[in-house]
């Protein structure tokens, strides 16, 4: 993707996260993301966000399970190898159901979570860029992109009247890429 | 924005006054600091007996099934009793994971992780039994309906043995898929706070590059509801295939419409017996008595009094539906249970499963931490003689007295079964040391609606009059 340069600030509580959320939207400046360290209720809806539709496709590939197992297990039975098993009806629904059942489930959940990973952008070997080593323990980071018609100063000063913990500016790679969290990447040798 | 406002009367779910900061430094602390002696010698002990698992089955595959002490008229014995056992235990993990999130059970967040790691190995450890107890392990592939050179032959789909087949492996995986997406978050805690090369690469690459913007969360918490409404009817299902192993036979004892509601409470009744055992464990030596408080506790055991009377239940109803329906081979069944050869494992199950559990009607017993620990295990021992009753004691007395036999054990059946323990405790040690026990981030995510400070603030609100309570959470964001 594109090296850019980013402002962020950091807050330690909901509160001051939601008035600066707010105040940015309303702004004008490029909210770029807010970093949080567990699911913050509310907060899709301050950035404005939609609804995630990931649940469709967990019921698309459950579809396709049941579909898959009634049919597989209905040609077996009546058409490639029908063996009577002590007088037992070549076609019986009821003995399907239960493989039925499970490879539906299965098919939600493996679709599901790979479509999840997929959706996120995340799998083993990818790397993004972390804007605080906090963001995953206690800090909220609001992030923001400063473009070339954006003034810093100005930024930066409206940013500091939300009541940070923390300010600064970042250059950083956007999106992912295939690296190791153990090396340095070249754009953090640039300082901001 | 906390749409969850919890009175201060209620037990708080974390003690000690603890912010976010704290959360991450007491959950990481037994993962950034050296393992102690005790963690070394419990995996070496471990080890051992699973090596000594390994050679059994080892000794086992290579001689054949004669090594063991089954015969043709008991076809299944420990073999069976500790798949099914394993199986039940794992069932506790997934209701705590995936139930307790349907029913919005926030202390669930103290016990799911270390839950749901056991369901994993428990399950891993069932596996093992109907893979071995096959003898010529090497055509187990015929058992999946895969394309083959002999027709092709397919496996017949009416049997329960091969609902079973397909009902572990989508339970294994299930959970397998529950589990790791939780902990991706959370290796991405530990992976911003490691000081060395190694952890920084192993513990990125763990959490496949999760960084936590509000997108991210979002999806993260669609999946884990998702994945929690499928995983519902999955523990139910599952372990009624299992019951219908028995239960869709022809065999006194067995033939019974009872079998999916009774063996399903009996797993929870285990599972959650296991997971105190395992986390009154786990607090002690981890010093996590603040996360997995006496309130964790006490609400396990509520469900373990609960199940265990569903159990004690169904023990009844099988003895009354022996005599109501007035057929003699049912009530031969259960009479050669009660009475006969086999008698003392009858009476041990009763004793462990429906006698001791009722000791938790009393609050005292039930916030008792010894009292609660050494249940546990009463409990499992119970267990385990309720999957023995049930197979080798209504197998050695069938339809035909000439087939009357007796079954005991030999020594690779037990060095199986000790492999098993072994396996599930090297896997749980590993995880211990190098995975957060708890979950970090739901812990985060309840801190402010039902931690101790959050109920301390709500007193002070509660004190206020209803008008100034409203003007203050309608100005709330």
């Amino acid at each position: 993707m594109a090296v850019k340069k980013f402002a962020i600030a950091c807050y330690d509580d909901e509160a001051p996260l939601f008035d600066a959320v707010h105040k940015v939207r309303h702004s004008g400046y490029k909210l770029h993301d807010v970093y949080t360290p567990f699911p913050v209720h509310g907060l899709d809806q301050a950035m404005g966000l939609k609804e995630t539709d990931l649940h469709v496709a967990g019921f698309i590939f459950g579809i396709t399970g049941t579909s898959t197992a009634l049919g597989f297990m209905s040609w077996i039975f009546t058409s490639d190898w029908p063996i009577n098993y002590g007088g037992k009806p070549f076609f019986s629904l009821p003995a399907m159901i239960p493989i039925t059942f499970e490879l539906t489930v299965m098919f939600a959940a493996v679709g599901m979570v790979l479509t999840y990973c997929y959706l996120n952008q995340i799998m083993p070997g990818v790397k993004k860029h972390v804007f605080h080593p906090r963001q995953s323990d206690d800090l909220f980071v609001v992030v923001i992109e400063v473009t070339e018609g954006t003034d810093e100063a100005e930024l930066m000063n409206f940013l500091n009247s939300t009541n940070p913990v923390e300010t600064n500016v970042q250059i950083a790679e956007e999106g992912w890429w295939y690296g190791r969290f153990d090396k340095e990447e070249e754009y953090q040798k640039q300082l901001a | 924005m906390h749409l969850k406002y919890e009175s201060f009367i209620r037990e708080p779910l974390v003690d000690g006054n603890k912010t976010y900061k704290d959360v991450t430094a007491d959950i990481c602390r037994p993962i950034e600091q050296k393992p102690s002696k005790l963690w070394y010698f419990g995996l070496v002990v471990s080890l051992l007996f699973l090596g000594f698992g390994a050679f059994s089955v080892f000794w086992e595959v290579y001689w054949g099934i004669g090594v063991w002490g089954i015969n043709h008229t008991i076809g299944w014995g420990w073999d069976i009793t500790n798949f099914v056992w394993w199986v039940g235990i794992g069932h506790a993990g997934t209701l705590i994971s995936a139930i307790l999130l349907l029913f919005r059970q926030h202390w669930r967040t103290g016990v799911n992780r270390a839950a749901e790691a056991m369901t994993i190995f428990a399950v891993m450890c069932a596996g093992q039994f109907p893979i071995f107890h096959m003898g010529r392990v090497w055509d187990a592939m015929y058992v999946l309906p895969l394309p083959n050179t002999r027709g092709p032959l397919w496996p017949n789909f009416n049997s329960a043995l091969l609902w079973d087949v397909f009902a572990i492996s989508t339970y294994f995986t299930v959970s397998l898929l529950f589990w790791y997406s939780g902990l991706i978050p959370d290796f991405a805690t530990i992976r911003d706070r490691a000081k060395t090369k190694l952890r920084k690469r192993l513990y990125g690459l763990a959490s496949f590059g999760w960084t936590g913007t509000a997108k991210n969360w979002q999806r993260f918490e669609a999946l884990s509801l998702v994945l929690a409404g499928l995983s519902t009817p999955l523990v139910l299902s599952v372990h009624t295939i299992v019951s219908f192993d028995f239960a869709t036979s022809v065999i006194p004892g067995w033939h019974a419409t009872i079998f999916p509601p009774y063996f399903v409470a009996g797993a929870i009744f285990s599972g959650f017996a296991m997971v105190n055992t395992l986390l009154i464990l786990v607090r002690k030596i981890y010093r996590l008595e603040e996360y997995i408080t006496m309130g964790h506790i006490e609400a396990m055991n509520k469900v373990i009094v609960l199940t265990g009377s569903i159990v004690g239940i169904a023990y009844l109803t099988e003895l009354f539906m022996a005599w109501y329906s007035q057929v003699v081979y049912e009530q031969e069944a259960f009479k050669w249970r009660v009475l006969g050869p086999y008698w003392w494992s009858y009476w041990a199950m009763m004793t462990c499963n429906v006698v001791s559990p009722q000791f938790f009607w009393f609050k005292k017993l039930r916030r008792n931490i010894v009292f609660s620990f050494i249940l546990s295990i009463v409990v499992n021992i119970g267990m385990w003689f309720e999957r023995f009753v049930i197979i080798a004691t209504t197998l050695y007395r069938d339809y035909i007295p000439s087939n009357w036999s007796y079954y005991s054990p030999t020594w690779p059946e037990l060095g199986f079964y000790l492999g098993t323990f072994g396996l599930f405790f090297t896997c749980f040690l590993l995880f211990s040391k190098y995975f957060p026990v708890i979950a970090i981030a739901e812990i985060k995510f309840v801190l402010k609606t039902t931690g101790d400070k959050a109920h301390e603030d709500n007193l002070a609100l509660e004190e206020k009059s209803l008008e100034e309570f409203i003007h203050i959470a309608e100005h709330a964001h």
